[in-house]
Order: structure tokens, then sequence, then C-alpha cells
């Protein structure tokens, strides 16, 4: 079956270490100023300053062309960095989905123009972009989106609308939404990408508390807000198109089995060097699956550098992984009681907590687990 | 060399492997056609270097091989082979041109058991880790008490001959190196029939009709199907690690994981691979059992999901939370130059 031969020998080039030594020594300096339960947000920790210190670094947009300030990296560079950071638990939300989305969709389909102007911020870490998919009535079902921009005589655009669920709008300068510009189309065609500045007037972001008490993800509305012409990304009406592109990307990551990894690590430490046999059974099994993840990951991240877009193996990733680290909870909550008491067991239930409180999360954004298997089975042939 | 080994052994395994093939095994009778046609390919010597007679291929390169065993359900010892005559190699001694070969761990002395295919193989590599030794031993004379495993395949009971020893060297492999190898093996097996397993549950999932569509219609279908094809990539992917990292000293980790992955992965796919067939598949005239009850044999040999993660789970202990991740990303982080 070739589906499966995107899982290939998983091979990163002899060459990237001394960027992970780099990069763990950073690590580091930075790791005692952040305590676990910080820590234990991954890639939902946000700190402006830490991201514009990855950028003075050059550890963002590394697969960037050096003229908008990137560095013209491979796939593996921007993967080793990206496993470093989220192992550490680093606070990386706020420039992660300008560097591992935006970027690319603007250097892929933008103007000259949009590269000049938001790439170079975005290598810096001093632009944070989110992304506009789901609204009230199109969760899973994103076809159905109903938020338009209409184009105005003058070629400007009037957004309106409401979007949802949108991780960190309140904490970014812009959007890149995916609207419907036909108003007469359906389902997949007729929607385009357009990039939407927070600032402007007529958009309302409101922030919604999640099960925790934290707010990471807001509702935004769009009353009658008037966009240059330039805010179109790409063709218009090829937005489902663009969009879907780059899910390989995004489903492939590391983020997709490193959310708890604060966790894992907590755990490891309070259970201490001789753990008795349930404990080591408990904790083998998640390094088992771990090696294995970034495993497929490396492979796929192999495929990304060939060119090729393995978007089935990456949804095989993000299914697997993110029940991984729902796993990891699991086992928390199984060994719990089993630490001898003292300030790491205090710390690790501090952190399971967190952890337990986001997990639910993780098979829901990016694609739910029962619309990957969709996938999933669509790509074996089945449907 | 990767895609010609691939090549060669899938195609013999399409044409030789039929049901028939598997019913006369399971019934005793030994493949002599198709283990000739394996030798006449090399592949029994295939990780073996070239100055010893064999093809010097790497571990990498014949992934491929054992995962297309496993997914044929081949009756006959060739991953065993293939790790046997390596052993001997690694000792530096010339394995046996014909065989099969087949490996054990212990000492000659006493009985061995659980010797795979030991009925019909010619020779056995013996690591006796005690006494720091590597030996080919001859099996003509040994006295062998037939046993099976869950899918019928022989695992007997051995005791060698006086006077069986053909020549033996000191070798400083570790105690477990044969069974993390062996475990290894039996992982890319389930890789290869976890694969087969997908194929033939999605096409059968598109033919079967019931509520008047195919049965691959409905979610809860598909759903299922899912969960075995992403089982099935993560045994993939994880023996591809262990093959990456195949030599001595540096793939435990990378090893033990692949078998205790692949362990799970075979537990979960089978039991859906069944779910998908109903009742047609829990026949013994099917063939999917072929693959199922050899998923579940594999999966208990050379130590259980249970008994990798555990022993993983101590070395990470051991190691702590602040060595946690490093021994993660040292589990495959150089190339190997050969296998």
């Amino acid at each position: 079956m070739n589906l499966f031969d995107q899982f290939g020998p998983p091979v990163l080039p002899s060459d990237i270490e001394p960027l992970r030594t780099r990069v763990r020594a950073f690590l580091a300096d930075w790791s005692p100023t952040c305590p676990p339960e910080k820590r234990a947000l991954s890639w939902m920790g946000f700190d402006a300053d830490f991201s514009r210190s990855l950028g003075a670094m050059g550890w963002l947009g590394l697969s960037i062309p050096k003229q908008y300030g990137g560095h013209d990296a491979s796939p593996f560079e921007r993967f080793v960095v990206s496993e470093e950071l989220l192992a550490a638990g680093a606070p990386v939300t706020a420039h992660w989905i300008a560097d591992r989305q935006s970027a690319p969709l603007i250097l892929r389909h933008g103007t000259e123009a949009q590269k000049q102007r938001y790439l170079p911020p975005i290598c810096a870490g001093e632009m944070y972009f989110c992304i506009g998919m789901s609204e009230p009535a199109s969760g899973s079902d994103l076809a159905s989106v109903r938020t338009k921009a209409d184009r105005q005589p003058d070629g400007s655009w009037l957004l309106n609308g409401r979007k949802v669920w949108t991780t960190n709008a309140d904490r970014c300068h812009a959007m890149i939404a995916l609207v419907r510009t036909d108003p007469a189309s359906e389902r997949h065609a007729g929607l385009s990408q357009i990039i939407v500045d927070l600032t402007l007037p007529g958009v309302m972001v409101r922030p919604i508390k999640d099960l925790s008490g934290h707010e990471h993800f807001n509702e935004v509305t769009f009353d009658n807000v008037r966009l240059d012409a330039d805010a179109l990304i790409g063709v218009e009406g090829d937005g489902w198109a663009q969009a879907t592109s780059e899910l390989a990307f995004e489903r492939s990551g590391p983020e997709r089995f490193l959310s708890a990894m604060t966790l894992f690590s907590c755990l490891v430490g309070a259970i201490g060097p001789t753990p008795d046999a349930r404990q080591a059974m408990e904790i083998g099994r998640l390094a088992a699956w771990l090696i294995s993840l970034r495993s497929m990951s490396v492979s796929l991240t192999a495929q990304l550098a060939a060119g090729q877009d393995p978007v089935w193996g990456a949804s095989c990733v993000k299914d697997l992984g993110t029940g991984y680290e729902q796993d990891t909870v699991e086992v928390a909550v199984r060994l719990i009681d089993s630490l001898p008491p003292g300030e790491q067991k205090t710390t690790t239930r501090k952190v399971l907590a967190i952890t337990q409180s986001m997990a639910p999360s993780f098979s829901l954004r990016g694609g739910t687990r029962e619309i990957l298997r969709g996938i999933l089975a669509r790509g074996l042939g089945v449907r | 060399m990767r895609n010609l080994l691939q090549d060669s052994i899938e195609r013999l395994l399409a044409d030789a492997v039929t049901p028939d093939l598997l019913r006369a095994a399971e019934a005793g009778v030994w493949s002599a056609d198709l283990w000739a046609e394996i030798e006449a390919l090399g592949l029994p010597l295939a990780a073996v270097p070239e100055d010893l007679g064999g093809t010097g291929a790497s571990w990498t390169d014949i992934f491929v091989v054992i995962r297309a065993c496993g997914s044929a359900a081949a009756p006959v010892p060739l991953p065993e082979a293939i790790l046997a005559n390596s052993l001997l190699a690694t000792a530096g001694l010339k394995p046996p041109e014909s065989g099969p070969t087949v490996f054990a761990t212990g000492s000659a002395d006493a009985p061995l058991a659980d010797i795979p295919w030991g009925r019909h193989a010619r020779w056995l590599a013996l690591h006796d880790a005690s006494a720091g030794r590597i030996a080919l031993h001859s099996l003509s004379g040994a006295q062998i008490t037939a046993d099976f495993n869950v899918a019928g395949e022989p695992r007997d009971i051995i005791t060698l001959a006086s006077g069986s020893l053909v020549f033996d060297a000191a070798t400083s492999m570790a105690a477990d190196h044969v069974m993390l190898a062996a475990a290894m093996l039996r992982s890319a097996q389930m890789a290869g029939a976890l694969g087969r397993l997908t194929e033939l549950s999605a096409d059968y999932a598109n033919e079967r009709v019931q509520f008047g569509r195919p049965i691959g219609k409905f979610q809860a279908v598909q759903q299922q199907l899912a969960v075995l094809a992403t089982h099935t990539a993560s045994a993939v992917a994880a023996s591809e690690a262990a093959f990456l990292m195949a030599r001595p000293g540096a793939h435990f980790l990378t090893a033990a994981s692949a078998k205790a992955v692949s362990g799970e992965a075979a537990g979960k796919g089978a039991g859906i691979a069944h779910a998908v067939f109903g009742a047609i598949g829990f026949t013994h005239e099917h063939s999917l059992h072929f693959l199922t009850r050899r998923l579940w044999a594999w999966r208990a040999e050379y130590g259980s999901d249970a008994l990798w993660a555990e022993r993983l789970g101590q070395t990470i202990a051991a190691a702590g939370d602040d060595g946690l991740w490093p021994l993660v990303t040292g589990a495959f982080a150089e190339a190997p130059t050969h296998g």
C-alpha cells in the first residue's frame, strides 16, 4: 500500500545537530525564568518578548527567503527549532501561527507588496497573525462560511460577518480569514482569503473564556469593515484550495504530539530513578509512542523537504499525536497517587490540572478527530 | 538496493504464497520450493558483508524484505535466517550458503525453547551471552519437540546432538542484543501484516453491501478503518526507526519502541479487521486469519508491548526529567554508515 510509503526512514541531516545544541543552550538560560505551570500551556503560552528574542536569534521565518527577512533554511531546521521549543514548553503562541502558516501562505500566494509588508516583521517576531476559519454556524463544515467581503466600485472590500474560536485574535495584529467573495456561490466555490488588519474600525474582538477560565480564543465581529483592494491574498475564488494546501505543514509538525510534554517530563521527575513496574510500564509506553510519532513526523518532514505534499500522512500524525497527548493526561491521572510526596508531586498535580483542562481541545483545533478520520478513510479509497 | 529488494521479494511472495500453501504449511508441510527460490535470490544472506559471502545490504534496505514477509504471511523463516546469518557474520564467522539457519540464545547444553521453524532448519546460530560466544550448530540429529505459536507457525523445543558444534567465535555482544533484533523483525512483520489488513479491509468495506449500500459508506466503519490505518502507519514508522538504528549498542530505544507500538497496533488492528469482515472473517475457510493470528503471535514473541514498555520506562526514569527529551531525540539522531 503506497500510502504508507510516506513514512520512510526517519533520517535527519547530520549537520542539523549544532542548531539543536544552540537552541537548547538558549532554552537552558531561559527555562529557570519560567515555572512548569506556565510551560504547561505549551504553544498556548503568550510572550511577545520571547517571540522577539527568537526572531533576533534567527529562528523565525526559517523557510522564508532572506530577502524578506527569513533564512532560506530547510524544513528540517524548522522542525528541530520547533520541537526543541515545544519540548521545553516555551511560550511560542504569539508568533506560532504567523511563522507556521501565514508567512508560507503569503510567500506562496501574496503579491510582492504583501511580502514586503508582512514577511519581515513576522520573521522578526514582531507581527502576529491569527486564522479566521470557524463561524457560529460553520465549525467542522467549513465550506458553509457566510462571512462575506463585497468588492466595492473602487476595488476596496466591505467585510461583514463573524468568526469564532479564533485563537489569539485579541493579541494579534492581523487575521487571514476565509470569506465568501462571490455572494451567489455555494460550498467550496466563491471563497477567498483576505488579510484583515484587526485595528480597523468595525472590527470587534471579544475574548471567550475556555472551561479553565483562560482566554485564548475569541469571537471576532466584522461590521462594515472597509479593507483596501490589496487585502485579498492569492486568487479570488481560490480560497478553499489555498487554505487546504498547507495542511501537511499544519498537521504533521511536532506541536501535534508535544502539547503535553511538560506533564510527561514532570511525571518522570516525580517518579524518580527507581520506578515500580506499573510506573515504568506507563511512562515507557508513552516514550515508545513519542519516539514513534517523532519518527513519523521526521519522515514527513523529509517528504516536505523533497517538495512532496504528504497530507494523508500528516492526518495520521495529528490523529495519533493528539490521542497520545490526551493519553499522557490519562497516564498522569492513573499514576498521581503513586508519586512520592514532595514538591515534585505538588508541581505535577498542578501541571496535570492545566494540561487536563486543555486536553479536549487537542483533538478539536485544526480539524477534529472525526473529520481527520474521514479524510484518512477517503485516502484508503473508502467513501 | 531497497527498491530492488522490495520488487523481487514482493513479486516472489505474491506468486508463491497462496492460501493453499499456507494451509499446507500449517499442516506441517515445509515450503521447500519457496525456500529454494528465496535462497536463489541470496536473501537469507542479505545482512552479511560481501567478504563473508553475503550481499551487504543495510538494515534500512532489509526492512522492506521483512515487511514483505509479514504482509504475505510467508511460511518460511526468512526474517530469522537473515538475523541468524548476520549474528554469525558479526562474530566474523562465514554463514552456511544453504539453510535455513535460525537463531537462539542460551547454552548448547540445555533444551532451547521457542525456536522458530526449528524442525525445518538445518543450522542454528546460538548466542551464549554468559560464555561470550556465538556458535554455529548443525541441527542434524537434534532432538526436536514440536510446538507452535497461536498462528500455527513452528516454535520448537530443541536439544542439540552431541558434536553439533560446527564452529564458534568469541563475541562481546550484549545479552539482550538478539532479543532486541528479533523484536525489531517482528515489528516489521507486524507492520507488513497490518498494511495488508488495511488494504483488504478497505476493499471489503467497498464491496460488502448491507442496508442497501457498501458498508464503507457508513461513518462508523470509515472511522474504524482510519484507526486501523493510523496504527499501521505507526508500526511502519516505528519499525523504520528501529531498522535505521539496527546495530549493537544503538538500537534499544528504537527497537523497544517499535515492538511496543507495533504490538499495540497489532492488537487494535486485528480487532478492527475482524469487525469490518464480520462473521465471514472468523471462519477457517476465509484467509483473514492467516494475518490476524500472526499479528497475535508476533505481538507476543520476543517481548510483548508491556515488557518493552516497562524496560523503556526504567531507562527513562533513570535518565530523569532532564534526560527525557535528550533521550528521545537521541533515539535516532544519527544515520548509520552501514547496517
